[in-house]
């Protein structure tokens, strides 16, 4: 369902931007956290990275996003390397971070016009409309000159997606964009990510442990496992799979008949 | 091997961030109300602290002074020792050491934590350069501020000086004669050497700072360390530093 205020103006400089990420491989110490990674995000593309807990999720995104590089492999934005700010420059590459990481010392509105100001990206007064137009997205404009801390969790995680969408960005990456936000809302960030597709080709990846929200927004889906990549397919085919550890993740049992949880309750 | 290792690595991410910060000056009007932020912080933080910490020294400096000096017949001379050791030495040293532990520990604590909650790292995908938005306005405050602060320091150690020679009996000496001897002996040079240290101290301290904040990994009780590193490591590197600067001074 399109967006009936869009996020952004519209823009004729925009190019389509393909994700290419080539044998990754990133190992802290001796952990080894991922492991020949290779996949590549279509222009304007909705793409998924899913996995359990601890799988290397966040850790890829991070890579994606140029603030770590590969102990192995290459990850390029359009065949340019995403650590340089040029490239990070050239595609305002923006990230929602799961914790929000909105600047505490700075009202909601200052962390929205942060970046359009820091860039010189146009006047005042378009700053000003650009930041209460991407408040009012979120319906998160009564907030505009509270401080963060201020804020509730999911409030906060708003204001993140609004200081992305202020960033007009060509790739956009999201972890965990819905966690701490109520199903509407998380609806509405659903239908943001499908706007930005459909009216700016924005490419999106997105991590995410909402499994019903990624197979309803996603062109495609990988799976991490460990560091390492199951798979990459449309949700339909994804669903129909038969690898075990694929189907355990999408049609989690809870089954408290479990022998463990007996266990628990028996020594309790 | 892993301390000497870790003090390199910690050298050169200093210079590196120094570098950036520098690269970063044609952005400073841009950043003036960050700087004069900054600014009003460190004074306000240091200045009631230098007051009191000063007038004693200046105080305690004559006392003793007056004791050894009593029993040369030297008494006259207590001004001349009070203020240049108030601003060669005591002024500059004492207003870094309080800058370290105020105003330094609050910005490491600070950048730690913003580093820990992701704050940098969302200033780097947004293509700001950390170093411009939370180093650069650090530094030139702590320049402009730390000549002023070392200059108030030294004339309330000298106040201080004067009102023990005036009101401490066995000392016997006013504090016109205080300020007679010390105008004879404390020469405009003396001062400028001491606002050369402050300057020096003051920069050593911030870069100090901001470098250990900035390169704080973990989790929120990394936070608490860097905070004790970088006063431990300020402390040291004014003390040291010290040592050279006088050298190269005298």
């Amino acid at each position: 369902m399109p967006l009936t205020r869009s996020p952004f103006p519209e823009r004729d400089d925009r190019a389509p931007v393909t994700v290419e990420v080539t044998h990754v491989a990133k190992a802290y110490g001796s952990q080894q956290v991922l492991e020949d990674i290779s996949l590549k995000v279509e222009p304007g593309e909705i793409f998924v990275i899913m996995g359990p807990s601890g799988s290397g999720k966040s850790v890829l995104l991070r890579h994606i996003a140029g603030l770590e590089k590969p102990s192995a492999g290459t990850i390029t934005i359009n065949g340019l390397d995403p650590t340089e700010p040029e490239t990070r420059n050239r595609f305002a590459l923006a990230l929602v971070f799961q914790s929000g990481a909105l600047f505490n010392s700075l009202s909601v509105y200052d962390n929205l016009a942060l970046y359009p100001l820091e860039h010189h990206l146009c006047p005042k007064q378009e700053i000003r409309d650009r930041v209460m137009r991407a408040l009012r997205i979120l319906s998160i404009e009564h907030a505009v000159q509270k401080l963060p801390a201020e804020l509730s969790g999911g409030m906060r995680k708003r204001v993140a997606i609004a200081r992305a969408l202020v960033m007009e960005p060509q790739v956009l990456l999201y972890d965990e964009p819905t966690s701490e936000l109520d199903p509407v809302m998380a609806a509405t960030i659903a239908e943001i990510i499908g706007t930005l597709k459909q009216e700016h080709d924005v490419t999106s990846i997105v991590v995410s442990h909402d499994r019903d929200l990624s197979l309803t927004i996603a062109d495609r889906v990988a799976v991490l496992h460990h560091g390492k990549l199951l798979a990459v397919a449309p949700p339909a085919e994804l669903k129909a799979s038969t690898d075990p550890i694929i189907t355990e993740f999408l049609n989690p049992k809870i089954d408290t008949a479990n022998p463990r949880f007996k266990q628990l309750e028996a020594s309790s | 091997m892993t301390q000497i290792q870790g003090f390199f690595d910690s050298l050169g991410s200093g210079l590196i961030m120094v570098w950036r910060a520098l690269v970063s000056l044609p952005a400073a009007p841009r950043i003036l109300k960050r700087v004069a932020e900054q600014a009003y912080l460190i004074g306000y933080t240091t200045l009631p602290i230098v007051t009191i910490l000063c007038f004693f020294i200046g105080g305690v400096l004559a006392l003793q002074a007056g004791i050894t000096l009593r029993d040369f017949g030297a008494k006259e001379f207590i001004g001349a020792l009070v203020g240049a050791s108030m601003a060669r030495e005591l002024g500059p040293v004492m207003v870094a050491i309080l800058l370290a532990g105020r105003v330094g520990s609050a910005a490491t604590a600070e950048l730690a934590s913003m580093r820990v909650y992701s704050e940098v790292d969302a200033l780097v995908t947004m293509n700001i350069p950390p170093e411009r938005l939370l180093v650069l306005p650090r530094l030139l405050a702590v320049l402009l501020v730390m000549p002023v602060i070392t200059v108030l320091a030294n004339i309330i150690g000298w106040l201080g000086g004067a009102l023990v020679c005036e009101y401490v009996k066995f000392i016997g000496l006013s504090a016109d004669q205080f300020f007679r001897n010390l105008q004879s002996f404390v020469t405009v040079d003396d001062v400028l050497d001491g606002m050369i240290k402050a300057e020096i101290f003051g920069f050593l301290v911030m870069v100090i700072a901001c470098n250990t904040g900035l390169r704080t990994r973990g989790g929120p009780r990394e936070i608490g360390a860097s905070v004790t590193r970088s006063v431990v490591l300020s402390l040291i590197a004014i003390l040291t530093v010290d040592y050279f600067v006088t050298k190269v001074l005298a």
